[in-house]
């Protein structure tokens, strides 16, 4: 059999043409000769596939000819992501962008960094006088160097200064912990000048209170404390006033209890509208009658009128949180008040001995 | 009618009675619902209207040979199938192109139609081999077999259209046709 009339028989077999007897000896042919069915599953898989592809010319014929009724351009419209005009405005020109914002924020950091606004507590000063060290230590300097010239001592000015009272007659004065903060030696002294050695025998940070004990020797009891302790806190709006050292000599001051807490709802504090200064710090805050409610210690340099003091409650916590071995006996406060029937004029002038000027070297 | 395809999707299941029934409509309603997501999806991963067009046709053609081999279940939706093979055809495309930035912007759920991608992948190579080996085959040869394998056109009718003058002439001129044919096919890489 010629291979031609071979591929037409094999055709005639794949398409049906055959009639029963010619299929049975063609399959029965198959059957037996290996050669002629790997032919014919050959031609199957040749014609299948030329077919297959005839057909898929056709559907992407058909897939074209709908692709022509479609508006491309409109979908493309429609579906690509159009960036708001800040986004487009920030691929356009971000390197520009972001050298600017840099240097914007370095600008803004290194103003806020020289004007010592990162420093939180900026607004709040308290109240310890630094005593004129930047003005002054030019002319210091001047002074010492002179002084040395002529061979004479000098005495060492004072760090800091700031005010404390009496809390019993034998020499416990209580001030505010960031007056003694750091000091080397510190030195009270009274209305009248005289300078007594002390040291703090106790120290709260946290509620700003330090106690002093007078320790020189020339130091002799007080006598009977005028004013008693309060232990509640007091009201609001109560008349209220201070005595204390913001500068040489004694400074009155008197307002009223306008808060129960003091910056940002601190509870230790009260706020009052007590005039007071850079040195007032440490000093008493006292009532009416003559109690002591507080300890004067901060001011709100961003509004004015606005100061703060430490509640009495916490000056009596420090007081029984003394240890024992820095007493010679344990403290007994005052409990008689000599001052509540006085007009303020005599209350001033009864409290004046008890109240000091502390000098921090 | 146009205006009818394109304001309503068509259901899944009419889609594939309609593939299966040779149905134009059905495929033309189906080209057009579902054309602009895979524009989205080929425009906004670096792509241009007629890279969209050759893969939605690509993929278009995976699922009209699934649905016509009855492979297709209607278990995924087909919006969800055409989805995965467009995204599937993008990335092997993009790698191929060096342009494959490591993500693809995605605006649809997706499945893993590797397999079907693949099985398509080889078809097609066959069919350019197939296109190339009936370029090279010429004339009269490539309308012969052309008309009588793929279009099921009777010997008698191709006699006639080419003149021959029997049918046996015809025969022997077909038969030489589709072994050179085969030749020029297999003799391809």
């Amino acid at each position: 059999m010629r291979d031609e009339q071979l591929i037409e028989a094999i055709e005639r077999y794949l398409s049906g043409e055959m009639n029963a007897d010619e299929r049975n000896a063609f399959e029965q042919l198959r059957r037996e000769n290996a050669e002629l069915d790997t032919r014919v599953i050959e031609h199957q898989q040749f014609t299948g596939l030329l077919k297959q592809y005839g057909e898929r010319v056709e559907l992407e014929r058909r897939l074209n000819a709908i692709h022509q009724e479609i508006d491309v351009h409109a979908i493309a419209e429609e579906v690509t992501v159009h960036p708001s005009w800040i986004v487009q405005l920030w691929r356009d020109h971000h390197s520009k962008i972001s050298v600017a914002a840099s240097i914007a924020i370095f600008a803004v950091l290194a103003t806020l960094f020289f004007t010592g606004y990162l420093n939180n507590n900026n607004s709040y000063t308290e109240l310890s006088r630094e005593v004129g060290r930047l003005n002054r230590s030019t002319t210091d300097m001047k002074k010492d160097i002179n002084a040395i010239k002529k061979g004479r001592v000098i005495a060492a000015p004072d760090k800091s200064r700031g005010t404390g009272f009496a809390i019993t007659s034998n020499g416990l004065i209580a001030t505010s912990f960031h007056v003694v903060n750091g000091a080397d030696s510190i030195y009270i002294q009274d209305v009248s000048g005289r300078s007594f050695k002390a040291k703090a025998i106790y120290n709260d940070p946290q509620s700003d209170v330090s106690i002093l004990k007078v320790i020189d020797t020339t130091f002799r009891s007080l006598g009977q404390i005028p004013y008693t302790f309060k232990h509640s806190e007091s009201d609001l709006a109560e008349n209220v006033f201070t005595f204390g050292f913001p500068q040489d000599s004694p400074v009155y001051g008197d307002g009223r209890l306008t808060s129960a807490s003091g910056l940002n709802g601190d509870t230790l504090d009260y706020e009052i509208s007590v005039p007071i200064n850079p040195g007032n710090s440490g000093g008493p805050l006292l009532d009416s009658k003559g109690n002591i409610i507080g300890i004067v210690r901060a001011k709100e340099t961003r509004l004015e009128g606005v100061h703060f003091a430490l509640k009495s409650g916490y000056l009596l916590n420090a007081i029984k949180n003394i240890p024992e071995d820095s007493l010679t006996k344990v403290p007994v406060l005052n409990t008689e008040n000599a001052l509540a029937k006085l007009t303020r004029q005599q209350q001033v002038k009864k409290i004046k001995p008890y109240v000091f000027m502390v000098k921090v070297y | 009618m146009s205006t009818e395809s394109k304001s309503s999707i068509p259901t899944d299941s009419e889609i594939v009675f309609g593939i299966l029934n040779n149905s134009e409509n059905a495929i033309k309603r189906l080209y057009v619902a579902y054309f602009p997501m895979v524009m989205q999806l080929i425009l906004n991963n670096n792509g241009t209207p007629d890279d969209a067009k050759d893969i939605y046709q690509e993929a278009i053609i995976v699922l009209y040979n699934k649905v016509k081999k009855g492979y297709f279940e209607l278990n995924s939706k087909l919006k969800t199938f055409i989805y995965s093979v467009c995204r599937r055809l993008w990335l092997k495309r993009l790698s191929q192109m060096n342009r494959y930035g490591g993500d693809i912007h995605d605006f649809n759920d997706y499945l893993p139609v590797e397999d079907e991608v693949e099985e398509q992948g080889e078809r097609d190579i066959q069919f350019t081999k197939m296109q190339s080996a009936l370029q090279m085959l010429g004339e009269p040869c490539k309308t012969i077999i052309e008309d009588f394998y793929i279009h099921n056109r009777s010997m008698q009718e191709i006699c006639e259209s080419f003149g021959y003058t029997n049918a046996d002439n015809a025969k022997t001129q077909k038969y030489k046709c589709l072994q050179r044919l085969k030749k020029l096919f297999f003799q391809q890489k």
